[in-house]
């Protein structure tokens, strides 16, 4: 996290890292810093947030029923997250990953 | 006759080849003899169908998705020069427990609905659009339609590639008429703009089945409108193919006149633009354990132009022998000039093009990923 971002306090930005399948949306950035609203942001929140930004990159991640998707890993902090209401502890980093999905 | 086609071929054939690892174009000159081969976009997409709006002659429209991303649609208003996604691609509705895995089929509106375009979709459902696109909305009739679980058999039959929604045809005359087709399901027609549907399967096999002539459950692979004569329609089905003469309810078997040795079974079927007695299929082997390969080897393009009565073997310029792939059931398709050129990809990547109605044969490109769909534009 950086500097300016404490200094915001309750309005920390949670840091996002993107696989190179979703960089199209952002540009080609690898990291992506998302302000999330609330005392208890929960990665639902965190891509949501990601989705305002760049609109269409959640529905690509997790479906109509609010389910992440088959080949989709979400971590935060290095744990799985394997439910989008999971929270996302101030500080905590986001970190999106494509995994085996086949040829 | 001759200033039809110099008419038709001086707009140009482009095909739009929709493959398992993007999309390619192929663009012809004005005798359709030289081919250039353009793209990929979307390098990596699994892309299942593209498809020009023939109202505008502009608006593309590709149904995509990746192994690991959800399905989208992706649209241009410049023939392909820039794409933007969709903002609201098909997905079913929240709460009903089902996802859309991919946009398998992309259908235009009706000329008088100005961007309305249809989406089918895998597991079976039915969107549409109504800004070219941009936004899309379950066609509630059919997807909580109270019977469409058991015309579904529960959401339990599919494909390999798991249960389609495909062949979404608008009858040219009227809008508020519309068929679909599902692997599996069977054929459906809607006369209220989608309100309602009811089955259209009598007389069409459906042998996997205890019962001889079900009212529903069957497995079409593809159904046509003809687009000079709107009440016939055809179908090749998972059982043969079939023709339908509205306002007649049962279908006639005409796949039976096929020889022996090659069978009716196979996926794409094309009619022709001017004639509707004249029609391509694409025979594939569909014996013992369903080897879903030109049928010992050697593949042939099968026309006829009486409307089934009678089949002509076109396979002239393709290859002689040990050849194993097939055509997918959006992978064949028609220019409309006057000489109607006929076009097929093949799951090994090759596109195959006729100038002559199928007369005879030539490999256009090569090198392709296995090709889903091919559509001109």
């Amino acid at each position: 996290m950086t500097g300016a971002a404490r200094a915001r306090g309750a309005r920390a930005a949670t840091r996002v890292r993107i696989p190179g399948l979703l960089r199209s949306y952002t540009g080609g950035a690898e990291v992506v810093d998302v302000e999330l609203a609330g005392a208890a942001p929960s990665v639902a929140d965190a891509l949501a947030a990601l989705d305002a930004r760049y609109p269409g990159l959640a529905f690509r991640l997790v479906d109509e029923q609010h389910a992440i998707r088959p080949h989709i890993k979400l971590f935060v902090d290095r744990a799985i997250a394997r439910d989008l209401a999971e929270p996302i502890p101030r500080g905590a980093e986001l970190m999106i990953v494509g995994a085996l999905s086949g040829g | 006759m001759a200033t039809r086609t110099k008419a038709a071929a001086s707009r140009n054939t482009v095909l739009l080849i929709a493959t398992r690892k993007g999309l390619w174009t192929l663009a012809g000159d004005a005798a359709r003899r030289n081919w250039k081969l353009a793209g990929p976009h979307f390098l990596g997409h699994i892309v299942h169908h593209a498809v020009l709006d023939p109202r505008d002659g502009k608006t593309l429209l590709a149904a995509a998705r990746t192994g690991h991303l959800g399905p989208t649609i992706f649209r241009s208003t410049d023939r392909g020069r820039s794409w933007k996604e969709a903002a609201r691609p098909p997905a079913f509705r929240e709460g009903s427990g089902r996802t859309v895995d991919h946009t398998f089929w992309l259908t235009p509106g009706h000329a008088s609905e100005r961007g309305v375009w249809y989406a089918g979709t895998s597991p079976q459902g039915l969107f549409r659009s109504t800004d070219g696109g941009v936004t899309w909305a379950a066609v509630a009739g059919f997807n909580d339609h109270p019977k469409r679980k058991a015309w579904c058999n529960n959401d339990e039959d599919g494909t390999p590639d798991g249960a389609k929604l495909h062949s979404v045809v608008v009858d040219p005359r009227d809008a508020a008429h519309l068929y679909v087709s599902m692997s599996s399901g069977g054929t459906f027609e809607s006369v209220d703009g989608g309100a309602d549907w009811r089955p259209l399967n009598r007389g069409v096999k459906a042998d996997f089945q205890p019962d001889p002539d079900p009212e529903f459950g069957h497995d079409p692979h593809c159904l046509r409108i003809a687009p000079t004569a709107p009440d016939r329609l055809y179908q090749q089905n998972h059982c043969g193919i079939f023709r339908l003469d509205r306002p007649a309810e049962r279908w006639t078997d005409i796949g039976a006149s096929m020889p022996k040795s090659v069978g009716p079974i196979g996926f794409p079927l094309v009619v022709h633009p001017h004639d509707a007695d004249t029609l391509w299929v694409f025979p594939m082997d569909g014996s013992s354990v369903w080897p879903r390969v030109s049928p010992g080897g050697r593949p042939a393009v099968y026309r006829s132009v009486n409307g089934g009565r009678t089949w002509q073997r076109q396979a002239t310029g393709l290859p002689a022998a040990q050849a194993w792939w097939t055509v997918k059931r959006q992978a064949m398709t028609a220019d409309r000039a006057s000489a109607v050129g006929v076009y097929f990809g093949t799951t090994s990547g090759e596109l195959w093009g006729s100038r002559d109605e199928g007369r005879t044969w030539k490999c256009l490109a090569r090198n392709l990923p296995h090709i889903y769909a091919v559509e001109v534009a």
